[in-house]
């Protein structure tokens, strides 16, 4: 868990997260669910709620769901049932939204998380799907305060996650709605780009006295559609409720909405003016039947989770556990990482690269993983090449460099750089030769007991080589021909290299 | 020139044999729509272009391209069913301008089958109403006497089929609206299984209880038009993906017929609808049927569990009525009062009653008491009718417990009108088949019917029987005065 509130209040937390799922088509009709068309090419009659037309369920939509409550364990319902949720909005073709209520597809279930330096969990309540609605836009003054509205959206699936209230900062709601994210990603049932809305979050919160147990009344957040929002509103909402407890006032339940310019929320409607959403079992529907045979076929689908991909990280590679959830963090870098640390033949220092020079440049190019010009595999020949001593951290960096302008295969940038490593006895024998022929002075300076004289030998046959001798070699090469000169003095101890 | 055959089967064969054009079989019901609708007002709108496009093709075709077991038959259609290009108005002032984007899955099927489409009925509002009273563009009058209602909610589809406009048409049943104005018309009106024919492209009233079926005057035509509905359509989740069993009027009787012999003494029930039941029930035991005595659920249980589950259905359905993207929009200053001035003016007083009560039934506080009450009492009468069939194969009723009545007669009255569905509503709770079948005229001269009910999925038991009922006629069915 994160460091505690500084006050002697506690927050009480639950999220519930709007998955948008990637299917090709809506969860009731044969459009198009991309987004980001012309406003309302994406659209039918079935979409557009016109008379006489019926919902047809799109199974992949089901088959989505069931990955994610395969992933999270929780219990999946045989039978579930879609019901009718009713009110009035234009962008809402039919007048109510087909959702799960009584009888959701998914129950229970836990997420874990990092937060902070530590970790934390919280239970689900349940998953269910439903269809989104339409988007209003109400342009600015001038076309006659008119309201306009793009029905691509409506009836695009939704899965709705709701957690129990077990968070207890800001920071682990912040967490625990990465971690979803991650994981729907990782699924691949969802294209979790929080700009284009597939990830909607509504947060509702209380706060108590520490050490009370009770619930205090609640406050739903609407509209919160970034990490950062999430994490500033959440923020904001406990500093509020706090302070209203703390001067002795009590609270009411109300929804809120954030307003993300303001950096602060604002009441929406108190509970005295909920909606009634007159909710009923949709009769177009008949309830969902999910038998064992489709739960294994999922199952069967599912890739190697978040949490699973971190643990054998750590266990295989012997990597730390803040290095193996970065490394895991999606499903693109992990397998990077993972191939390159085949390639090297050495997780630890693959994993250094990649943590280091390549997330780097992930990070900073818009496409990610996929703007890198160059493999894992390279990457991993290049760390081995490294690990081998056939180059030298140095020049791994220079062929790391060139390799990532130009794509380059890293064996034939070193060779065609004549970068390799010189470890060749002989070799450097005769170079230590030229290097002593051509500098009596300080050989002279070292026989006679000066130390640090050998250093500069040493940088002598680097500098002959291009710097690519072969240290420990040169080391011995030099100790070597000194020694043959006189029984002079045996080379420092400790030593540093080139 | 021969005379134009009658019957959609002798219409079908005509055709299909090359001695009748498709052509001059719709003019001969052009012209009998355009001689009788004024005083009827049974069709809300002819697509005559569109029908004489239909003709103009089937009599266009290659020599030795089959056509369909509908080839050349004028079929009328509901006005709540949707027809591409073509207006669809549920007889309501909100859709008064709406031309459906699609075809509901029944039409597509029809012009598979060869039929053609002339035009639309009347009917009340949304299906709301037992008279074809509730229509926004005035009512329906019974061809057999112009004072009479038609029965409803699908009075004009029944008038035009019993005044001979045309052989066949369409209708939707939520609670009797097939039936009742099958039997106040005198005509064959067939309610199948809820799943049996698609409901894509039928406007919801209530959508458990909905479903489409047809009107004939004679066997061989129902039998003809429920054949090219029936079966499963993957754009209705709720159709079954099962073979439909082939219906045979021919076939013998032998089987167990319950008669519900308690309701006849139901109060409200005329002397000559119980004597035509009893009479029924005599017809079959001559045909070879076994009739014994059993007990149905009293009607007014059905009725209360029906009136609230398809109220409250009807309040969510018709919420996409929002001046937003089609249909009636009254402006107003905001969206609330664009929304109440639309829906108040572009709604019935029925509809607006049903949406209120719909709405009252389902709301927080009440959920429990009215829309999940309702909805075990319904379990229960389908657990009761499930045991009724394992005991008999048919079950023999009165279909409405009256003649046709006085337009105005009970419009003043909303319970009154809504007893009307006393004998029919236990079948779409049930979700089971049943069948209006012709059974004479009254003192006045007014039809009466009786009503089959049969298990899921037996229609053909319903076919077989009216067919045997129909063998065993003294005199053959009469129409009403001035009808070809």
């Amino acid at each position: 868990m994160s460091a505690p509130l500084a006050e002697p209040m506690e927050a009480v937390i639950g999220l519930e997260v709007h998955v948008q799922l990637k299917t090709r088509t809506k969860i009731f009709c044969a459009c198009s669910a991309a987004y980001g068309a012309p406003p309302n090419t994406h659209v039918c009659p079935v979409c557009l709620g016109h008379p006489g037309v019926l919902p047809v369920l799109n199974r992949e939509a089901v088959a989505f769901a069931l990955r994610f409550g395969l992933a999270v364990g929780a219990t999946i319902g045989e039978r579930s049932v879609f019901a009718r949720k009713n009110y009035f909005y234009p962008d809402l073709p039919k007048g109510y939204q087909i959702s799960q209520y009584e009888t959701p597809i998914l129950a229970g279930g836990r997420v874990s998380f990092r937060s902070g330096e530590g970790t934390g969990s919280a239970r689900l309540v349940r998953a269910h799907l439903e269809e989104d609605a339409g988007k209003s836009f109400h342009p600015e003054a001038g076309r006659e305060a008119a309201t306009l509205v793009d029905l691509n959206r409506s009836g695009v699936p939704l899965l709705e996650v709701v957690s129990e209230p077990d968070l207890r900062s800001a920071d682990d709601a912040q967490a625990f709605l990465e971690r979803i994210h991650q994981l729907v990603v990782y699924l691949d049932i969802c294209d979790g780009n929080l700009e284009e809305g597939s990830l909607r979050c509504d947060a509702n919160v209380s706060v108590r006295p520490r050490g009370e147990t009770a619930l205090y009344a609640k406050t739903e957040i609407k509209n919160l559609n970034s990490f950062r929002n999430v994490h500033r509103a959440l923020l904001w909402e406990i500093r509020r409720q706090s302070q209203i407890l703390e001067d002795g006032g009590a609270l009411v339940q109300t929804t809120r909405l954030w307003d993300a310019g303001e950096g602060r929320t604002r009441v929406m409607r108190t509970k005295e003016d909920a909606e009634d959403y007159r909710y009923f079992p949709d009769p177009d529907l008949l309830p969902l039947a999910v038998d064992a045979a489709w739960v294994e076929t999922e199952r069967a689908r599912l890739p190697e989770l978040p949490w699973q991909v971190e643990d054998r990280f750590r266990e295989d590679y012997g990597l730390g556990a803040g290095d193996a959830v970065i490394l895991a963090a999606t499903r693109a870098g992990a397998a990077f990482f993972e191939t390159a640390a085949r390639a090297a033949g050495d997780g630890k220092a693959a994993a250094n690269w990649v943590l280091s020079e390549v997330l780097h440049r992930v990070k900073t190019s818009p496409a990610g993983w996929d703007g890198l010009r160059f493999t894992a595999e390279h990457l991993g020949r290049l760390v081995r090449a490294i690990d081998e001593e056939r180059i030298s951290g140095k020049m791994g960096k220079a062929v790391f460099a060139e390799m990532a302008e130009t794509g380059g295969d890293p064996e034939a940038i070193i060779a065609a750089r004549g970068l390799v490593q010189v470890d060749d006895p002989d070799e450097l024998a005769r170079v230590v030769e030229e290097a002593l022929a051509a500098h009596p002075g300080p050989v002279g300076d070292y026989l006679g007991g000066k130390a640090s004289a050998f250093q500069f030998l040493i940088g002598q046959v680097m500098r002959l080589t291009q710097g690519r001798a072969n240290p420990r070699a040169a080391r011995d090469a030099m100790e070597k021909a000194l020694r043959a000169r006189s029984a002079g003095p045996e080379a420092p101890e400790g030593g540093t290299e080139s | 020139m021969s005379a134009i055959p009658s019957g959609a089967a002798a219409i079908a064969e005509a055709v299909r044999a090359g001695r009748r054009s498709a052509g001059e079989i719709l003019e001969e019901s052009l012209r009998s729509i355009d001689r009788n609708n004024k005083n009827l007002n049974a069709f809300l709108h002819v697509d005559s272009e569109g029908a004489h496009r239909q003709a103009a093709a089937l009599d266009a075709r290659e020599k030795n391209q089959a056509l369909g077991p509908l080839a050349g038959v004028p079929v009328a259609v509901k006005d709540n069913i949707a027809t591409a290009g073509v207006p669809t108005t549920a007889a309501s002032r909100m859709l008064e301008t709406y031309r459906p984007p699609y075809d509901a899955t029944v039409i597509e099927r029809l012009r598979d089958a060869g039929a053609v489409l002339v035009g639309k009925t009347n009917l009340d509002e949304f299906s709301m109403g037992s008279s074809t009273e509730n229509s926004a563009f005035g009512p329906t009058r019974n061809p057999w006497h112009p004072e009479r209602v038609p029965g409803g909610s699908s009075g004009g589809s029944a008038a035009a089929v019993a005044a001979g406009l045309v052989p066949l048409a369409l209708g939707s049943d939520t609670g009797g609206s097939i039936r009742q104005p099958a039997s106040f018309c005198g005509v064959y009106g067939l309610l199948p299984t809820y799943g049996r024919v698609s409901r894509y492209g039928l406007i919801a009233f209530a959508s458990s209880l909905d479903q489409i079926g047809g009107f004939s005057r004679d066997l061989d035509g129902l039998g003809l038009l429920y054949a090219a509905i029936a079966g499963h359509d993957p754009r209705d989740s709720t159709s079954a993906p099962r073979p439909v069993e082939p219906v045979d009027p021919e076939r013998p009787m032998t089987g167990r017929v319950g008669l519900a012999a308690s309701l006849l003494d139901w109060p409200g029930v005329e002397p000559r609808v119980a004597a035509a039941v009893r009479e029924a029930a005599e017809g079959l035991a001559a045909g070879g049927a076994t009739v014994v005595n059993i007990e149905l659920p009293e009607p007014s249980t059905g009725i209360a569990a029906y009136y609230v589950l398809a109220t409250a259905e009807a309040s969510s359905n018709l919420a996409r009525y929002d001046g937003v993207r089609y249909g009636l929009r009254v402006a107003a200053e905001g969206l609330e009062s664009m929304y109440r001035a639309t829906r108040s003016a572009g709604f019935g007083a029925e509809v607006q009653r049903r949406i209120l009560l719909g709405t009252y039934a389902l709301s927080a506080g009440y959920h429990d008491a009215y829309y999940g009450r309702a909805q075990r009492v319904r379990r229960w009468i389908r657990g009761r009718m499930d045991r009724v069939f394992d005991s008999v194969d048919l079950v023999l009723l009165p279909t409405a417990p009256t003649t046709a009545f006085r337009l105005g007669e009970k419009t003043a009255d909303p319970l009154a009108m809504y007893l009307a569905d006393a004998f029919t509503v236990t079948a779409n709770l049930a979700g089971i088949p049943a069948l209006n079948v012709p059974a004479g005229t009254d003192a006045e001269g007014l039809p009466v019917g009786v009503q089959l009910l049969a298990p899921a999925w037996r229609e053909d038991r319903l076919l077989s029987a009216a067919g045997v009922l129909d063998r065993g006629r003294t005199a053959p069915l009469a129409w009403p005065e001035g009808a070809r």
